[in-house]
């Protein structure tokens, strides 16, 4: 087992480059198999959604799998909108048993912004409850329930965190409980408002959190001015400012521009104390992320034996 | 209280279609606060179930009477007579009275007229929240006495998610953030260390998850 390639370069002290999946509607492992080979030594692992915004897709794990296979580090997801500890606990094994070692914690988007509106939200854990259960299994080497696993499991916990959600005062404080709950590393909502991440970021820095937990920052390479426009009004918990939407209006090449900004940012991000590296989430636009982790001088990406 | 909505009337009038002598009953507790099946609504209801049918051309035989109590056995027999003479009867109190009749009157089938929404409070004139979940655990007096099991959408104990923003739900912007709500009244009282420690996950077992639930307490049984 051992540790995943993901903390190794964390705890290198390497800036760390993670990239996104989302899996597709249906069984078609060649579709995993194409968005995923554009991330490939381009990044040092890459997260697989757990049936993002409530929508119904292939699941996490076994497109984790698919790309473990491809010689690609997984980071899966796991929201606790689905399953309860049961269920959750026996996925992880599950998973671990095939080898996924990164594995982050979230509470997942409500079941009434997907394509089962009419689901059971089932919420038994909440996402720090979750954490610290990975926490348990690993450490203690017990479920939930107190119950003794018959072996070692490794697992590297990561966590999210949103700076541009309310309260923003309590913010750094929940940050605080996912550390206290077992969190190795945090990834964050995507930034846009610059502004604002590094006032949270001083926050964090006053409470030592950066010391105490590897964090990385979320990047969504805008693709255009409609996708920028979609995501300041309907997704959950993202703040896009207008300056940046103004940017984007006045550019020619909107996907040039988005590129150019999504660069630009990495490089402001680079030079914030206590960011340890970035997540670059361009879902369905994969291909793109060569280019920036280029251009953001990222690459290669280190090796360890 | 617990609150009730009256059931659309084409779906009642459906329900009711192979019977010809009907008894619509009310209760005169919380479904009558709430506006939903008190005796104002059970006479309106009988009513206008009478119109439908008429203009249906099958009339219908429909009385409607109130009962101080639809969720309790001793206040039931006052209607016997109602009941016996009915071939059915639509109430209109929450799903416990519904029940209660049905067990009280087992020879008679008691439908319902009302879907029962929740347990809450009437928060402004014709506005109703639900605040408990009866979960049989309560956390009130950590959460400054705002209820995160039943007034979050993700029924968080250690909220808020990333999707408060603003002071409002992800799920909707007609629905304040619990935690936001509990964040800002903690700081008010100075209270915030109340909520900075993990609080472990829940156990459910006390609640509906555990199986349905019974009190019995052995130092009022006769």
């Amino acid at each position: 087992m051992g540790k995943s390639n993901l903390q190794k370069v964390l705890e290198s002290g390497a800036f760390a480059v993670t990239g996104e999946l989302g899996p597709p509607k249906s069984a078609e492992r060649e579709v995993i198999e194409h968005h995923a080979s554009f991330l490939k030594g381009n990044v040092d692992a890459v997260n697989i959604t757990d049936n993002q915004t409530a929508i119904v897709r292939t699941s996490s794990i076994a497109c984790g799998k698919i790309i473990l296979d491809m010689g690609i580090e997984p980071n899966i997801q796991i929201t606790c909108r689905d399953r309860n500890r049961i269920a959750i606990q026996s996925d992880v094994l599950g998973a671990a048993a095939l080898g996924i070692k990164n594995m982050l914690c979230l509470q997942g988007d409500h079941a009434s912004f997907g394509n089962e509106p009419q689901a059971k939200n089932v919420n038994d854990l909440d996402s720090i409850n979750l954490i610290s259960t990975l926490k348990k299994m690993r450490d203690e080497q017990e479920l939930l329930g107190g119950d003794k696993l018959e072996a070692p499991l490794d697992v590297f916990i990561g966590a999210v965190a949103n700076p541009f959600a309310d309260p923003f005062e309590y913010r750094v404080y929940r940050l605080a409980k996912k550390i206290e709950a077992g969190a190795d590393f945090i990834q964050t909502q995507a930034i846009f408002d610059m502004e604002r991440f590094e006032r949270w970021m001083e926050k964090v820095r006053e409470l030592g959190l950066h010391k105490k937990v590897h964090i990385m920052a979320g990047i969504i390479p805008l693709k255009s001015l409609g996708a920028a426009r979609y995501m300041k009004n309907n997704v959950s918990g993202m703040l896009i400012p207008d300056h940046i939407i103004d940017r984007l209006k006045g550019a020619k090449d909107k996907k040039a521009e988005g590129v150019k900004i999504a660069v630009e940012m990495i490089e402001h991000l680079k030079t914030i104390e206590g960011v340890a590296g970035v997540h670059i989430m361009a879902v369905a636009w994969e291909e793109i992320v060569p280019e920036i982790v280029e251009r953001a001088g990222l690459l290669p990406r280190p090796k360890f034996d | 209280m617990i609150v009730a909505e009256r059931k659309p009337l084409a779906e009642i009038i459906k329900a009711i279609e192979p019977y010809e002598k009907v008894l619509v009953l009310g209760c005169g507790e919380c479904v009558t606060v709430c506006l939903a099946g008190g005796d104002r609504e059970a006479r309106e209801t009988a009513l206008a179930l009478s119109i439908a049918r008429q203009k249906a051309g099958k009339p219908l035989q429909i009385k409607s009477h109130t009962v101080e109590r639809q969720c309790e056995f001793e206040y039931l027999e006052s209607a016997r007579k109602l009941v016996e003479e009915a071939d059915v009867v639509i109430s209109l109190a929450c799903g416990v009275g519904i029940q209660t009749m049905n067990m009280y009157y087992d020879e008679k089938q008691t439908l319902p007229g009302v879907n029962t929404t929740f347990m809450g409070m009437p928060v402004e004139q014709g506005v109703w929240m639900e605040n408990c979940l009866g979960c049989g655990d309560c956390v009130l007096e950590e959460t400054m006495g705002i209820c995160p099991i039943a007034r979050c959408a993700k029924s968080m104990l250690n909220g808020p998610c990333g999707g408060s923003q603003n002071g409002k739900c992800e799920v909707s912007k007609e629905i304040d953030c619990a935690w936001h709500l509990i964040v800002e009244r903690l700081m008010r009282f100075n209270k915030l260390d109340n909520i900075l420690k993990v609080k472990p996950p829940k156990d459910w077992s006390t609640s509906h998850h555990g199986g349905p639930r019974k009190t019995i307490r052995e130092d009022v049984r006769l």
